[in-house]
């Protein structure tokens, strides 16, 4: 009986090994450290200054960039629309309505965009785009094909195109950063934009060291009453 | 004085017990129920589920008071949750989780009862009202699941209720009549929380209950699978081979308790998505009825079904045959106290030919259950030979077929099976 618990132990173990090995393959995994606090703060101007002219992440509140060192001042200063108070969500600038007329599509609410997509997912999307003439923005990804939103970083990344023999993108033309300090700046956004999905999720791990230390110690002792109960039991 | 204080402690006891059976309840459910001293890991999964019930209505109350159902705020409404409310995340991070867990410790449970033959005379009605719990259970499964309103909600809730207009003549008003809309909405959600927060729970309570009251009638099975009751003590009728369930089995259970928590507080705090099993990447996107998803996959307890339900093909341009199908699979459980010939209960006594069988149908669960996460092109296609059928099509129908002949055949097989003699008293 003992080995057979062993077993189940460990197929039981085992299972969010499967789990991982199940998810969707992007191809690249994006370079982010949910501790690297200056990572996640560039992450977060970044993502204020460009994509809430048009996205929202309603579900977002600024002051919970407290969570990533910054404090109540610093995000009013730095941070903040004009009318903006620090408990707000972070609404796009942009009406939906017009939105909606202007790309076909409103762009969607990215509160949560990373637990939908994934990390690498965005990672990869933010490095994906190529210049194609067919579509009606003049832009293509290569990871969401055919995607109504424009390469709104090209000044800082440049121009790529598709390379249809090898499948593979090209700069055409260089933008403001060099390939390795653009993929930093997405992935400093990518970490940001992770934080942002489950604020709580470091904090929520810190817990679980000690729920489970704890549930460590309360084993023990439960094992030790019941030998003491059971030793008379023949 | 003190004449007065004994019989204000002693008292209060027999005041109650005067007006309401407290202490005997006690004596014949804890410290006067003789359970079998053999019982082993198989034997945790009964209180863990009573267990995992409870936490489900705890945090269910508390999940409630935050939630708003309307197809307009729900999403935005969990995500409050996630984050503005104190320990919001640990809470729906304990309740989605246990759902699953749930689903988890009751097939566990299920696999002990098949194993040791749990369901045979006299405990027909435990596992009838037990195969009543499952049902309900998946009702309750399926109508939170609606919920959070992302889309493997909506699409989830569109898939099974769309299956109800497959029903022959009154199908496609019933299935109108279940979502009170042309298609989930609004009053689709209202209803299923009504359904979610209290009609199934009450009604799970009392199946629980009946559960629990035939139990203590009849009394446990054990791994030997043979009847304590026939071997008593002459002087005071106790079963020789049972000890008083508190403090014996309290103290056990509770061991099973942490081992238990060890597990839930592992996924809760360190994956609570386990990987897209348990919380599903698409529900992270508010539901939209213009947009469907390019797959729509159950959670991981109704998979097995599921692949059941797609393997079986259309007959006449009618998925009929499927959910007829899927709903037997689930509902084929009740039979087993009839369909089983075999002159001993326990896997310990059987012959090979039952223990063959057994592993046949585990391992056709498992992978039924497995492909109902996959799309059915996952392998490709065979050649043109076989009509260029989907591989993991035709290995569901394979599997679903061995899946209903474990239970058609089992009165031919356990009849037939090199059973061992069974001995007097339990091994312990």
């Amino acid at each position: 009986m003992k080995i057979k618990i062993k077993k189940l132990l460990l197929i039981i173990g085992l299972l969010p090994l499967i789990a991982i090995a199940n998810e969707m393959k992007i191809g690249v995994t994006a370079p982010i450290d949910p501790n690297d606090q200056a990572s996640l703060q560039r992450g977060a101007r970044t993502f204020i200054n460009n994509c809430l002219n048009c996205h929202s992440a309603n579900y977002m509140r600024y002051n919970r960039l407290q969570d990533i060192g910054l404090n109540e001042k610093q995000i009013k200063d730095n941070l903040l629309f004009a009318n903006d108070k620090v408990g707000d969500p972070m609404r796009a600038a942009m009406n939906p309505k017009d939105a909606k007329k202007w790309f076909g599509v409103a762009p969607p609410d990215l509160s949560v965009e990373v637990r939908a997509r994934g990390a690498d997912w965005v990672y990869a999307y933010m490095r994906g785009f190529y210049r194609d003439e067919t579509t009606p923005s003049g832009w293509n990804n290569v990871v969401f094909d055919k995607v109504a939103m424009p390469h709104v970083l090209y000044e800082l990344q440049g121009e790529q195109i598709l390379n249809h023999k090898t499948h593979r993108l090209e700069l055409a033309k260089p933008g403001k950063l060099s390939p390795s300090e653009y993929n930093t700046f997405v992935a400093d956004l990518t970490n940001y934009m992770a934080f942002m999905a489950e604020p709580a999720k470091q904090q929520r791990k810190h817990i679980g060291i000690w729920v489970l230390l704890f549930l460590g110690v309360l084993l023990v002792l439960t094992i030790k009453l019941k030998k003491e109960y059971w030793k008379d039991i023949k | 004085m003190t004449e007065n204080k004994s019989q204000a402690t002693g008292g209060l006891m027999s005041w109650i017990d005067a007006r309401f059976p407290l202490s005997s309840n006690i004596k014949n459910h804890l410290t006067e129920y003789y359970a079998p001293k053999n019982f082993n890991f198989w034997y945790f999964f009964g209180s863990l589920a009573m267990l995992v019930l409870v936490l489900q209505i705890i945090t269910g109350i508390f999940l409630t008071m935050h939630y708003k159902p309307s197809a307009e705020e729900a999403f935005a409404s969990v995500e409050y949750i996630m984050r503005d409310v104190f320990g919001g995340n640990i809470i729906r991070y304990m309740h989605s989780t246990g759902a699953s867990m749930f689903f988890a410790v009751v097939y566990l449970h299920m696999f002990r009862g098949l194993i040791y033959g749990s369901y045979r005379n006299p405990r027909e009605l435990i596992w009838l009202f037990g195969v009543a719990i499952f049902l309900v259970l998946m009702g309750e499964a399926f109508f939170g699941y609606l919920l959070p309103w992302g889309q493997m909600s909506y699409w989830g809730a569109q898939v099974i209720v769309n299956l109800f207009s497959a029903i022959p003549f009154i199908g496609p008003d019933l299935s109108e009549w279940l979502r009170g809309d042309y298609l989930i909405s609004d009053a689709t959600l209202n209803r299923f929380f009504a359904f979610h927060v209290i009609a199934l729970p009450l009604v799970l309570l009392g199946l629980v209950m009946v559960h629990l009251i035939a139990l203590h009638e009849v009394g446990s099975n054990n791994p030997d699978g043979i009847e304590i009751k026939a071997q008593k003590d002459k002087k005071t009728g106790i079963p020789l081979d049972g000890i008083p369930f508190h403090p014996y089995y309290t103290v056990k259970d509770l061991v099973g308790v942490v081992v238990f928590f060890i597990v839930f507080a592992a996924i809760i705090f360190f994956a609570p998505e386990m990987g897209g099993y348990f919380l599903e990447a698409n529900n992270f996107i508010p539901a939209n009825s213009l947009q469907t998803p390019a797959h729509i996959a159950p959670v991981w307890y109704f998979t097995p079904y599921y692949s059941i339900l797609r393997a079986v093909p259309p007959v006449m341009n009618s998925q009929f045959p499927g959910v007829a199908a899927m709903g037997l699979s689930v509902l084929i459980f009740a039979l087993l106290p009839w369909l089983d010939r075999s002159p001993v209960k326990s896997i310990r006594y059987r012959g090979t030919l039952y223990k063959k069988w057994l592993a046949a149908f585990v391992v056709s669960f498992l992978v039924l259950g497995y492909l109902g996460t996959v799309p059915s092109n996952v392998w490709g296609q065979f050649g043109a030979w076989c009509g260029g059928a989907d591989r993991a099509t035709v290995v569901a129908r394979i599997f679903t077929v061995i899946y209903f002949s474990f239970f058609i055949l089992m009165p031919w097989y356990t009849a037939k099976d090199k059973t061992k003699p069974v001995p007097e008293r339990v091994t312990y």
